[in-house]
């Protein structure tokens, strides 16, 4: 989309301060050239004017996927230490990597939006922010690694895959990179959960143990049903999001009911059955209470999680100042260096 | 050497989701999973990678003491990585000029290596000339480590050598110490006097005696594996 008002020079806050202005008359043609652009399928980027409310959301939105990633890679870490092959083992430090690679990726994309990765993560660490309720849920056994992979993946996902094409240019693109990555590890949980399925009983056992625990809260991962989502109506109008959370959600089971089966595997839900009429597979009821209170903070893990994340910050924290402390060292010496360049260079003109 | 590069893998692998930023995740998490490369690498010329792994006890381990011990806070990570990753460079550019499958493996992981020293001088740097706690920390973490790096200059299992050059132990120790001083001037840090080649405990760790800790850590890393003898995974 091309700019319609002069390019700010950044866009950091300073950037952000500027819009308010603009926004106080909703019809200018700003607002117009935004909405045409939105309705013409054509991508925002970072300078081009958008809403506040916009730039809301999509901080909003795009913190709270980083911090998922964050958050998202203690609970499979959790088991590295103990996975039992090395070729396992691999695999695992691999993807826990890949999700430190796609908080970064989140979190530049949101700077992009005139927020700083400091500020946000401030904010998960106070609880101001959230991230997605699933990692609240501890992994018990090995098999919890591949359910996570095949299901929680999986969800993720089916909710990220339309993001490849949302509005907002950055985030579009940061789900590009993390979508193919995501499918990767989500073929890698299946095949693991598909091992231990066809392995020795002990191991079967583990692994529908594992479906059983984490099959409802992935259907939670979509959100609540589409009449309780207070976000949707205007994300879908601006084209961040494509699909209604019960959409997603029905996409979401429909591949699993044969990948479940493929597996020799059950999901733990007596209604699931295929309805002809609709041409989809009906499942039970979701216990939104659940859902709530995971999401008010009273889930199994939610204290644990935060604990684990404030406390790598907090001891984090002479390492960053070091290492600050130093670049303003570094940067002092090479000033330093550039000024006696510059007076050597004035005495050999004056000698001349 | 592939237990060396599989141990100090393990306790890479144990800062996830600790790590003082982002950017400490991904770069640990990268050097575990190279070094966990290197391990499977050599387990592979001598046999069945997991039985290695996971059905060794404790004095079957001949890794040096060095990378069994336990992370510390950043700085001791930090310095046993330097101390490690400066022999390794070292070691394997040697070992890489044989011809045999220990020369294939040490070229492969020579490259590797020289990202890891990198890393870890940097950090050597940064901390050690950075503020004044940080600075005492390193210093801390030079000095506990130090007595730990004499092992590394001890003879190698002759099956290393088979195949590769002459790798001279007292050359390597030199050359070593040359490289770490370097660092540690830069990093405003002072070189140990300590013990070090002289400990008595040098060496100990190739024979399979080990430092309290280690077994902890097989205990941990085990368990799952041998809970299902013969289960695939």
């Amino acid at each position: 989309m091309a700019p319609t008002l002069p390019a700010t020079t950044g866009t950091g806050p300073q950037a952000v301060r500027e819009q308010p202005e603009t926004e106080a008359r909703p019809d200018t043609e700003a607002q117009r050239a935004f909405d045409r652009a939105v309705a013409a399928e054509e991508r925002i980027e970072p300078r081009d004017w958008m809403p506040d409310a916009y730039r809301a959301t999509l901080v909003r939105q795009i913190a709270q996927h980083a911090h998922s990633e964050i958050i998202g890679m203690q609970p499979e870490a959790n088991w590295i230490t103990r996975a039992p092959s090395l070729r396992r083992k691999a695999i695992l430090i691999a993807k826990v990597q890949d999700e430190a690679g796609h908080g970064l990726y989140l979190y530049s994309a949101a700077e992009t939006l005139g927020v700083s990765r400091e500020e946000l993560l401030e904010k998960l660490h106070s609880g101001r922010q959230k991230y997605s309720s699933i990692f609240n849920y501890p992994t018990l056994t090995w098999a919890d690694v591949g359910a996570i992979g095949w299901l929680v993946d999986g969800a993720a996902i089916t909710n990220q895959v339309p993001l490849c094409r949302c509005s907002y240019g950055p985030y579009a693109r940061a789900m590009v990179r993390i979508c193919k990555e995501e499918s990767f590890h989500q073929r890698q949980g299946y095949e693991l959960l598909l091992a231990l399925s066809r392995g020795t009983p002990a191991q079967h056992a583990m692994a529908q143990d594992a479906v059983n625990r984490w099959w409802w809260p992935s259907l939670m991962m979509f959100g609540p049903p589409d009449a309780e989502s207070e976000h949707s109506a205007q994300s879908m109008a601006w084209n961040i999001k494509r699909h209604s959370n019960d959409e997603l959600r029905q996409r979401f089971v429909d591949i699993c009911v044969p990948q479940a089966e493929a597996l020799g595997l059950t999901l733990p839900d007596p209604d699931l059955r295929w309805n002809e009429e609709r041409g989809h597979y009906d499942h039970g009821p979701i216990d939104w209470e659940e859902f709530r209170q995971v999401l008010r903070g009273r889930g199994p893990c939610n204290a644990q999680r935060l604990e684990q994340r404030r406390r790598a910050h907090r001891e984090g924290a002479w390492v960053r100042r070091a290492a600050a402390a130093h670049a303003a060292r570094q940067a002092a010496h090479r000033e330093q260096e550039q000024e006696r360049e510059r007076g050597r260079g004035r005495g050999r003109e004056e000698a001349a | 050497m592939g237990d060396d590069a599989l141990v100090l893998s393990h306790r890479l692998a144990e800062w996830l989701g600790h790590a003082p930023e982002l950017e400490e995740e991904l770069a640990l998490a990268n050097i575990s999973l190279d070094l966990l490369g290197q391990a499977r690498a050599f387990y592979a010329l001598a046999g069945d990678e997991d039985a290695l792994a996971y059905r060794r006890e404790e004095r079957e381990f001949r890794n040096v003491q060095l990378v069994e011990r336990p992370n510390g806070d950043f700085a001791h990570t930090i310095a046993r990585q330097l101390f490690f990753s400066v022999w390794q460079e070292l070691l394997f550019g040697g070992l890489a000029g044989g011809t045999g499958p220990v020369a294939g493996v040490a070229a492969k992981a020579v490259k590797e290596t020289a990202y890891h020293r990198d890393h870890a001088e940097q950090w050597t740097v940064r901390l050690g000339d950075g503020t004044e706690e940080s600075h005492v920390r390193m210093q801390q973490a030079v000095d506990a480590l130090w007595r730990y790096t004499g092992e590394l200059f001890q003879p190698l299992d002759g099956r290393a050598e088979q195949d590769g050059p002459e790798v001279s132990m007292e050359e390597l120790r030199r050359e070593w110490r040359e490289r770490i001083e370097t660092v540690l001037g830069r990093a405003t840090l002072a070189v140990p006097d300590g013990p070090d080649a002289d400990a008595w405990s040098a060496g100990a760790g190739r024979q399979g005696v080990h430092t309290e800790p280690f077994g902890r850590m097989l205990a941990e890393m085990q368990y799952l594996h041998r809970s299902h003898p013969g289960a695939v995974w």
